[in-house]
C-alpha cells in the first residue's frame, strides 16, 4: 500500500487554505521543517509568523488575531503545542471560543528516537477535557486534507493531531470530513474494533489476521475523539459479541474511555482497550519497535480481539 | 493637550468610576478594591478621551482596542464601559452573582470586553496577535494593555514582550500599572524584580514613565506612545493601590478585600470629599 505523508498533507493544506482565504495566518515555534508549516511561510510570507520557541505566547497570540478576524493555525510538536499551552488553550482559546486551529504535529509515539520528553502520548487526551475544543486524529494524508478543509468552515477551536510517518493511504479522495460522524473501513460482524489516527491501519490489518481464523472483525475510524456521538456509536454496536477501542494514548481519559463512558448501560458487551498504559515512552530507533513495546502493534490488536470474544 | 474643561471632566469621571467601584464591591463581600482604584485615571483617560470606541459599534473592525491583562481589575473596567453605556447599570449591582452578566474576570461575553483575562501574562500575547490582525488589515486602529507590576513575574510576559519588538509592533501600548503591591504584600518582598524599565527597553520596547493618577500625563504619554514607530511602547504607570481611599492606600488586604459597613461609608465619603474640592 502507497505510504504519504500526514504532514506534508497539513503543509499542503495549509497552503490551500492560504490561497482560498486571505485571512488564514499560520504560526510557528521553529519547527516548520518538521511541521510542514514551512509551506505556507513559502507561499505568504507575510501571513506567517515564527514565534520562536515560545509556545505559551504562541497560543495567546493565536488567539489574540483570531479575536482581530484571522483564522490562524498553529503548529509545532503536539507535546508542545498542547501541554506546553495548555492554560493559555484554556484560557485565550477556549473559553473565548477563539477561533484557533491548533496542530499538534509528531504526535504519539511517532518522534520516536527523541524519547519520553518530545513523545505526545495524553495531549488528545487533555485537550478534550476542554470545553468547547475539539480532537481530530486524522489516519491517513487523504484524511488529514479533509480535516483541513473542514476546520477552515468550522467556526471555533480545534486540535488537530498529526502522525510524523508517512501511513499508508486507504482512504478516498472523495467526500467530505463530517465532525462526529464514524466510518466503516472494513465491515464485519463478530468483533467491533473502533479506532483512531495510525491505529485505524494497524486494526484493519489486525483484521486481516482474524479473518484467516475465521473471525470476521468491523473496523470502525472515529476520526475526532471529541466530540463522540452516543447515538453514532450505537448504529455499529448491534448484533456485535465484543468491542474493542484502539488508539495511539494512554488509556486514562482516551477513546476508549470516552466509548465506553457513552455506551455503558446502553449495551452489554466484553469490552477491550489497547493503548498506553499508565507509563511514559522511551527513546527507540524505530516507531515499529515503541508500537510493539507499548502493546500497540498488530498482534496486540489480534490478541486483543481474541481475548474479548472469549470472555 | 488637554483644556481645562476636558481636564476636569476626565477627573470627574474619574471619581465616578471610583464611587461604582465601592458599590459594586458593596458591604461584606470581597472585590479587587486596590487593583482597580489605581487604574481610574488610566481607564478615563482611554475610554472617555483617546480611544476610538463607542457602544453603538462594539464590533467595528477599527474600534481601538483594550485587554486588561491584570484581569482581576475587571471592575474598574466593567465602571468604564458601563459609562460608556455598553450595559445598563441594573448590572453593575449584580456583579459575580450567579449567572449575572459581570463576571469575576473579563469574559467576552461582557459588551464590550475584548479578551478572556485573568490568567495572569497572557494578555500582552492576545494584544499582539490583536495588533497583528490590525496591521495586516491595515486598520488605523490601536490595541491598548494593562498588565500588573506583580504580573510581570509571569515569563509569557517576556515572550511576548521579545515577539512585539521582533516583528516591530508599533500599534500596540501597554501599560504597567506599578502600584508596589500584589496579592499577599509589597511586590518587592513577594518577588523583586529591579531595573523593571530598563527590562523592558533592552527588551526592544521605548518606555515612558509617568505619574498614574494624573490624567494629563497619561494622555501624553499616550501620544507619545503614539508617534513611536518600528517598536512597541510601555507606559510605566506609577500609582498607589487603593488610590483615594485612605484606609486601602498602599494596603494589600484590599487586593481583594471585604468592605464593612463603616469602610464602605468612609469609602464614599471621601469621595464626596475630593469631589466638593473639584
Amino acid at each position: 500500500m502507497e505510504k504519504q505523508s500526514l504532514r506534508k498533507a497539513y503543509g499542503d493544506a495549509l497552503v490551500e487554505l492560504g490561497k482560498q482565504n486571505s485571512d488564514v495566518v499560520a504560526l510557528e515555534a521553529d519547527l516548520g521543517k518538521s511541521t510542514m508549516s514551512c509551506l505556507f511561510k513559502d507561499a505568504f510570507p507575510d501571513r506567517y509568523f515564527e514565534m520562536g520557541i515560545a509556545e505559551q505566547n504562541m497560543a495567546s497570540t493565536s488567539a489574540g488575531l483570531a479575536l482581530g478576524g484571522k483564522i490562524p493555525f498553529y503548529s509545532t510538536f503536539a507535546v508542545f503545542a498542547s501541554g506546553r499551552a495548555y492554560d493559555q488553550i484554556r484560557c485565550s482559546i477556549a473559553i473565548p471560543r477563539a477561533n484557533v486551529k491548533i496542530c499538534g504535529s509528531s504526535c504519539g509515539l511517532s518522534d520516536f528516537g527523541d524519547g519520553k520528553t518530545h513523545q505526545s502520548i495524553e495531549d488528545s487526551n487533555v485537550i478534550k477535557t476542554l470545553p468547547n475544543m475539539i480532537v481530530i486524529n486524522p489516519l491517513d494524508a487523504v484524511e488529514v486534507k479533509k480535516v483541513m478543509k473542514f476546520l477552515l468552515s468550522y467556526e471555533g477551536p480545534a486540535y488537530i493531531r498529526i502522525n510524523r510517518n508517512d501511513l499508508p493511504v486507504f482512504t478516498a479522495e472523495e467526500g467530505e470530513f463530517e465532525l462526529g460522524k464514524l466510518r466503516t473501513i472494513v465491515d464485519g460482524n463478530d468483533a467491533l474494533i473502533f479506532a483512531t489516527g495510525a491505529m485505524v491501519w494497524k486494526s484493519v490489518e489486525a483484521a486481516g489476521l482474524l479473518k484467516k481464523d475465521g473471525i470476521s472483525a468491523q473496523v470502525v475510524n472515529v476520526s475526532a475523539v471529541k466530540p463522540l456521538v452516543k447515538e453514532e456509536i450505537l448504529k455499529y454496536t448491534a448484533g456485535k459479541k465484543a468491542i474493542i477501542t484502539v488508539e495511539e494514548a494512554v488509556k486514562i481519559g482516551g477513546l476508549g474511555a470516552g466509548i465506553a463512558a457513552e455506551i455503558i448501560g446502553e449495551v452489554n458487551l466484553p469490552f477491550e482497550q489497547v493503548g498506553i498504559n499508565d507509563t511514559f515512552g522511551t527513546s527507540a530507533h524505530g516507531y515499529d519497535e515503541l508500537l510493539e513495546k507499548y502493546g500497540l502493534s498488530t498482534n496486540h490488536i489480534y490478541n486483543a480481539v481474541k481475548r474479548a470474544l472469549n470472555k | 493637550m488637554l483644556k481645562p474643561e476636558q481636564k476636569k471632566e476626565l477627573e470627574k469621571i474619574t471619581l465616578q468610576l471610583r464611587r461604582d467601584l465601592v458599590e459594586m464591591i458593596g458591604i461584606g463581600v470581597a472585590g479587587h478594591l486596590g487593583g482597580s482604584s489605581s487604574l481610574a485615571e488610566t481607564m478615563a483617560v482611554l475610554y472617555f478621551n483617546k480611544m476610538n470606541f463607542s457602544a453603538d459599534r462594539l464590533k467595528d473592525p477599527n474600534r481601538d482596542r483594550l485587554v486588561l491583562s491584570k484581569g482581576h481589575a475587571a471592575l474598574i473596567q466593567y465602571a468604564a464601559l458601563c459609562e460608556k453605556g455598553c450595559f445598563p447599570r441594573e448590572e453593575l449591582k449584580r456583579v459575580k452573582k450567579l449567572d449575572a452578566l459581570l463576571q469575576g474576570h473579563p469574559d467576552l461575553s461582557i459588551p464590550g470586553i475584548e479578551a478572556v483575562t485573568g490568567s495572569l501574562g497572557q494578555g500582552l500575547s492576545i494584544s499582539l496577535g490583536l495588533a497583528l490582525a490590525l496591521r495586516l488589515n491595515k486598520s488605523p486602529a490601536r490595541v491598548y494593555t494593562i498588565m500588573g507590576d506583580g504580573e510581570q513575574s509571569e515569563g509569557q510576559l517576556w515572550e511576548a514582550s521579545m515577539a512585539a519588538a521582533n516583528f516591530k509592533i508599533d500599534n500596540l501600548t501597554a501599560f504597567l500599572d506599578w502600584n508596589s503591591v500584589q496579592a499577599t504584600g509589597a511586590t518587592k518582598d513577594i518577588f523583586n524584580i529591579p531595573d523593571l524599565d530598563k527590562k523592558w527597553t533592552s527588551f526592544g520596547w521605548h518606555s515612558i514613565n509617568v505619574d498614574g493618577h494624573t490624567v494629563e500625563a497619561i494622555l501624553n504619554a499616550i501620544e507619545e506612545a503614539e508617534t513611536i514607530k518600528g517598536k512597541p511602547t510601555l507606559i510605566i504607570l506609577k500609582t498607589i493601590k487603593g488610590k483615594g481611599f485612605s484606609f486601602a492606600e498602599g494596603n494589600p488586604a484590599y487586593h481583594n478585600g471585604i468592605l464593612t459597613e463603616e469602610t464602605y461609608k468612609q469609602a464614599l465619603k471621601e469621595l464626596d470629599a475630593i469631589k466638593a474640592g473639584l
